[in-house]
């Protein structure tokens, strides 16, 4: 019996493997190609659909106790900006940074560190989770983003609310990383543009002299090395059309999951 | 299970139909959606090969799950995987494997068992999320349809008889010894708990884990991810559910395969279970 059965079960266990092999290289091949990964991008409307249909606006992710916070916190994607310019605000301490506002807004303006700093700020211990995976707790302080906003007074036809970073992408100096989000997480309680980490001034490898800190998303969003906001009604011609550097690269604007 | 279409005649053997249209549609949904799930999960974790359980990933514990690799002294690759402190060498599956150009990769999941097969995380997540998706609206529509239409009663809750018979059911099954006949046309109450582990406890953990992980959902009620740990540890649990997933999953094959695979197969695809009547005599 057993002789009789072993050719046919191993001609089993082959076709299982090679019919595996097969779906595989299918699946593969899909994601290769333009069309497919368009249809799986649809999951991601769903998500941000559904995400803010169960939430509230201004729910507030979770704040941690100061003994949560991670020893170290970690610094992901670029640790030092190392432009010339960068450099340069780095040897005075960031005394001729600027923050430039502008876009659709009716008063652009532009904000040394120490006014940013007298403006309305928001201190809190929050989670950063990383798309990769990874979570680390630290303590944030920084001006309320809503705050900038209430000064330059953004127009009717104003939607989302553009980063530009000092950090290059590519070797050769060009390819800024830069984020957008929308207007409702722009006026969220937690949506500050921090100065601050764990009490001590930002350090270079986390954003110096300022990042963004968007609560309810993953860590991409939380642009760090910011140097200028703009409000547009759509981000469809800035860089890859997609409204951030991941964004470029394939990873979903809406970073809620 | 519905109604014998049965013989006419005394025959010896007749096809009963064993499984309804529904329950075939969503099997099969729910086989390439888990599938799929599976291995896009596998890659997105191989973005940061590292289990912990906590809040964070970096509280001061070290991971309860760490796969890597490192070169020895030969400038050789080897894979590794850390289990609560005791290392073994995997090199060749966890940690470094050979990809289908036959070159070694570090990766922590090999490329055969992910999608896509190589590292690329963003695409892995959108084929994640897509079959989530699916996945979620097929199985929620299997426990309404198995609640109308008293499938769940009828099929799966099991009986006082079955939960008598649990002893000899156990035996049996370490003896491989499975219900032929009139008794195949049902089923058993180990199978019972199986499904309904998996179907009640497995799946609405494995899915309730991955909303865990989300930043956003972590919002919907204050401090509701630490009921279960803190998001890592939420994170571990979404890996190991899935991994007993994967463990129902062999059991399951390995049952249909031994009671009769081409019979089973066709069950659960026209629908139509033969069955034997063993003859009783001597």
């Amino acid at each position: 019996m057993n002789d009789v059965m072993e050719p046919r079960r191993r001609f089993l266990a082959r076709a299982a493997a090679a019919a595996s092999a097969l779906v595989l290289a299918g699946c593969d091949r899909l994601s290769r190609t333009e069309w497919f990964p368009r249809v799986l991008a649809v999951a991601e409307k769903w998500n941000d659909a559904a995400a803010h249909a169960i939430t509230s606006r201004k729910a507030m992710a979770q704040e941690f106790a100061e003994s949560d916070r991670s020893p170290e916190f970690r610094s992901n994607g670029t640790a030092n900006p190392g432009t010339d310019d960068y450099r340069a605000m780095v040897a005075n301490g960031f005394a001729d940074y600027r923050l430039a506002v502008a876009g659709m807004v009716a008063q652009p303006k532009s904000f040394s560190l120490v006014e940013l700093l007298a403006l309305p700020n928001r201190t809190q211990v929050t989670r950063h989770d990383c798309v990769e995976g990874w979570s680390a707790i630290a303590k944030w302080k920084g001006v309320k983003l809503s705050a900038i906003l209430d000064l330059v007074k953004p127009a009717a036809g104003a939607r989302y609310v553009m980063f530009y970073c000092a950090d290059p992408m590519e070797e050769d100096g060009t390819d800024f990383y830069y984020e957008s989000i929308d207007l409702d997480d722009a006026y969220h309680p937690q949506t500050i543009l921090a100065y601050e980490m764990n009490d001590a001034p930002l350090p270079v490898a986390n954003g110096a002299p300022l990042r963004l800190r968007v609560e309810r998303q993953l860590g991409y969003k939380h642009a760090k090395y910011v140097t200028a906001i703009a409000l547009v009604d759509s981000f469809g011609n800035v860089a890859g059309g997609k409204g951030g550097y991941w964004e470029d690269n394939g990873y979903q604007w809406y970073a809620g999951i | 299970m519905p109604q014998d279409d049965g013989p006419a005649a005394p025959a010896r053997s007749y096809l009963y139909y064993r499984h309804k249209l529904p329950v075939r549609v969503m099997h099969w949904i729910n086989v390439v959606a888990l599938t799929i799930m599976f291995m896009s999960g596998l890659q997105i974790f191989n973005a940061h090969a590292e289990l912990n359980w906590g809040k964070s990933s970096y509280d001061g514990t070290p991971p309860v799950l760490t796969i890597s690799s490192r070169e020895n002294a030969k400038g050789e690759v080897t894979g590794f995987t850390r289990v609560f402190g005791y290392e073994f060498d995997t090199t060749g599956v966890l940690g470094a494997s050979k990809a289908a150009n036959g070159r070694t990769v570090r990766a922590a999941f090999p490329s055969w068992l992910t999608i896509p097969d190589n590292k690329w995380l963003s695409m892995a997540r959108a084929w994640h999320f897509f079959f989530a998706w699916i996945f979620v609206v097929n199985g929620v529509a299997f426990v309404l349809y198995s609640i109308v239409s008293r499938h769940l009663a009828r099929d799966l809750a099991p009986t006082g008889a079955d939960l008598q018979g649990i002893g000899t059911s156990i035996k049996d099954h370490l003896r491989f010894r499975h219900p032929s006949g009139e008794e195949a046309k049902r089923y058993n109450v180990l199978q019972k708990f199986a499904y309904l582990i998996v179907i009640f406890v497995l799946l609405p953990l494995v899915i309730l884990m991955g909303f865990a992980m989300s930043p956003w959902l972590d919002s919907l009620y204050t401090g509701w991810v630490d009921i279960f740990g803190g998001r890592q540890a939420a994170r571990t649990i979404h890996f190991v559910a899935a991994w007993l997933l994967v463990a129902f999953v062999l059991i399951h094959v390995f049952e249909v395969i031994v009671t009769g695979l081409w019979n089973n197969l066709r069950s659960m695809i026209t629908g139509r279970y033969r069955v034997t009547q063993e003859s009783t005599h001597e």
